[in-house]
């Protein structure tokens, strides 16, 4: 009888069979921010030097730039009280059990996978989609397109992502985007190729890791000439998550002839201040379009924008904000017009209930020598209570020639006749309300690809219903 | 006791009494027409009786299947068999006319989102409008535009009768379907309630004008002038109407729409 070698479980064992967990590096998450804890973070993920240069800058100058006080009241964010890096595994220490029973009883009523609840929730690190993302990706790198994570970008593609790194926003652009930019971590980074229309829309949604829904994402994404891209990020489901302050910097390059929609949809829990850049450079003839829905979060501040920088430019912000109890949505958008014959729309819509406030904040900036430019805003408020808020806050300072700028603004309840109309139909007068306000965000849903339609939808009839806390 | 039965009703609008003891006794397979003058009432009497939050009742009772109507929402009235047919129908963006149908079909069926075998089919729904799209002279298109968006006056009251020929009421009010209407939509119009007249079908047809009634012929004529009904009978009520108007109640107002050139 012949005798199975023994297998030596010596001292080699974990490095060779790759179950080495290497405690000694474990970072010790701590609360706050200093220039040891942003070295770590960078240290932390191998980073080139520029890199690590470029975050102790940016803590730099996030510490001399005060607080802004134009928008919502974000006094009481405790910088100090927050962990500004977390590995996957420290986040997935919460248990399914510790769960607000409300975020719960959302994902049930919305049906969300039970892999994918776990996901969302953050008690998973990993959203088991694995399959469908490996197909995707052998397509992808086959016509030359860059989709990966913006920690593996920084590693794998160093001179491309060194080239338009923080070009369209530089850490010193705002308080929150200079945070950023010192402790960012996860968010995708995309390259398209000359000529290459990438066909399906890319989501983040299918290679998602906790890191790129993290705190501080930072996502890069360069359309070359005459590219089409498609990006989504988010979901309708409600996002779980302990910190309490997300602060992401998004930044987009459209070149000559190329076609970029960035679609976001943001149900982060209602304890979260949502404070997010998103800025995109559209040159000749380039077109930049922003899809931006806003459910979540307590305080969400955010103002896509696009500087249209050469003639033939076109930016479009297309935007929904709801607004419940407890909530403040600000968000709007900006258009820079640098160059002639550019063209521009916001499309604002806003919905407050339940003492929710929303507020309309946009900025339409023509350049001088920037003739014969079209800009056109439109925002568009349904109050569904008399305890909700809408505010606007248009600001447009135009200094060219030759210029059409229009702006429409209308506030509206909830009309009784629409509402009785529908009743006496046979339609229950709940049914008949969130009838009402997916109607009048239609004009939104319709630009989702349709599961997405349908899941926002129903989380609008969820929230309709009150039973979203 | 009648199948719809309206007792001594009593409704103000903004604090002004309009009705003043309205009583009408309708059954299923009879139509009835209410004419009057402006002002006398019409609208508040339609308005009511389906429950709008703007009319308020100060007395009487409408009872309907053994139930006072006034004391139930007006999705419940409707789901309860009634229907009416507004004269300014309301403009919903958002919603397609195929989504507005399906969603108030479903209703009357008692589906509430669960229970899928109460939900109406794509098939079924197909077949269903397919018919009255025909009658009423409108086309598939028409079921992907929002409600009443952008329609033009036809087109609202067409869209009216076609719901009422999907929900199938027991009890139809028909709030001047046929003021501002050219003589086609008219007959559109009539052919199809003509089309679901029958012993299952209690129709109210509220106008000013005898002109549809020539289309859609009335068992019983009601005159209403300040809210209260001051003559009762047969269709030649309509004949009197289409000669003298409202003159014999001192409300100088001709019962013909005034012909525009």
């Amino acid at each position: 009888m012949a005798t199975a070698p023994k297998i030596d479980v010596g001292g080699d064992y974990k490095e060779k069979y790759g179950f080495f967990v290497p405690e000694d590096y474990v970072f010790k998450a701590k609360r706050g921010l200093n220039p040891e804890i942003v070295k770590e973070i960078s240290w932390m993920k191998g980073e080139p030097e520029w890199m690590t240069k470029m975050r102790l800058r940016s803590l730099e100058i996030f510490r001399k730039k005060p607080m802004p006080t134009w928008g919502a009241d974000l006094s009481v964010i405790d910088f100090e009280n927050i962990f500004y890096y977390l590995k996957a595994s420290d986040k997935q220490s919460k248990s399914w059990e510790e769960l607000p029973p409300d975020i719960k009883a959302t994902y049930d009523r919305l049906g969300v996978p039970e892999a994918e609840r776990k996901f969302l929730a953050g008690v998973s690190a990993q959203y088991e989609s694995e399959v469908v993302y490996h197909s995707l990706q052998e397509k992808l790198s086959q016509q030359g397109v860059i989709f990966t994570d913006t920690d593996s970008a920084l590693r794998d593609h160093p001179e491309l992502f060194k080239e338009y790194f923080g070009t369209v926003i530089p850490p010193a652009d705002n308080k929150f985007s200079a945070l950023n930019t010192a402790v960012w971590s996860g968010g995708s980074f995309i390259y398209v190729p000359k000529g290459v229309k990438v066909d399906i829309p890319l989501q983040a949604y299918f290679r998602i890791n906790a890191e790129n829904m993290g705190q501080f994402e930072r996502t890069l994404i360069i359309c070359d000439e005459g590219s089409f891209v498609h990006y989504i990020e988010g979901c309708t489901a409600p996002i779980y998550t302990t910190d309490s302050l997300h602060s992401a910097v998004v930044e987009i390059i459209v070149k000559k002839n190329a076609r970029c929609r960035y679609t976001t949809i943001q149900n982060w829990s209602t304890n979260v201040f949502n404070l997010v850049t998103k800025r995109a450079m559209a040159y000749a003839d380039a077109t930049m379009e922003w899809v931006d829905g806003n459910l979540g979060s307590q305080i969400t501040m955010k103002y896509p924008s696009v500087y249209l920088m050469e003639p033939g430019a076109k930016g479009d912000v297309l935007s929904v904000a709801f607004a419940g109890k407890g909530q403040h949505q600000d968000a709007g958008g900006k258009m820079i017009h640098v160059a002639p014959n550019t063209t521009s729309t916001i499309t604002s819509k806003s919905i407050s209930k339940a003492g929710g406030r929303t507020s309309y904040r946009g900025h339409i900036k023509i350049y001088p020598g920037a003739n014969n430019c079209k800009s056109f805003v439109k925002c568009d408020a349904l109050l569904l209570d008399d305890e909700s808020r809408s505010d606007t806050y248009p600001y447009n300072d135009v200094d060219a020639e030759n210029v059409t700028l229009g702006h429409e603004a209308t506030v509206s309840k909830v009309s009784d006749e629409q509402l009785f109309y529908l009743m006496s139909r046979g339609i229950p007068r709940a049914e008949a309300e969130t009838m009402i306000v997916n109607g009048f965000i239609e004009p939104f849903t319709k630009e989702l690809p349709l599961e997405y339609a349908v899941e926002l939808n129903r989380l609008i009839q969820l929230e309709m219903e009150g039973s979203v806390g | 006791m009648a199948d719809f039965e309206i007792k001594d009703l009593r409704a103000s609008v903004e604090g002004r009494q309009i009705l003043k003891g309205v009583s009408l006794a309708i059954n299923k397979g009879e139509v009835h027409a209410v004419m009057g003058p402006n002002g006398s009432g019409k609208s508040t009497l339609s308005h009511t009786l389906m429950g709008h939050p703007g009319y308020t009742v100060d007395g009487g009772t409408v009872t309907f299947k053994g139930k006072n109507v006034l004391e139930l929402e007006p999705d419940e009235r409707a789901r309860l068999g009634m229907f009416l047919a507004l004269q300014y129908p309301v403009v919903v963006p958002g919603i397609s006319m195929a989504n507005f149908l399906r969603t108030a079909l479903n209703s009357h069926r008692g589906y509430d989102g669960k229970d899928k075998s109460k939900m109406v089919t794509p098939k079924e729904f197909r077949s269903l409008l397919k018919g009255e799209l025909e009658t009423l002279h409108m086309d598939d298109s028409f079921l992907s535009r929002y409600i009443n968006d952008g329609f033009s006056g036809g087109e609202k009251k067409r869209a009216e009768i076609l719901q009422m020929a999907v929900l199938k009421p027991e009890i139809a009010i028909l709030d001047e379907t046929d003021s501002g209407l050219d003589i086609d939509s008219i007959k559109f119009v009539a052919d199809e309630v003509n089309r679901m007249r029958g012993p299952e079908l209690g129709v109210l047809i509220i106008t000013h004008y005898t002109r549809v009634l020539q289309f859609i012929k009335p068992d019983f004529v009601h005159v209403l002038v300040d809210g209260k009904f001051v003559l009762s009978g047969g269709p030649e009520v309509a004949d009197r109407l289409e000669n003298t108007g409202y003159s014999e109640w001192g409300k100088e107002e001709p019962a013909q729409p005034q012909e525009v050139a």
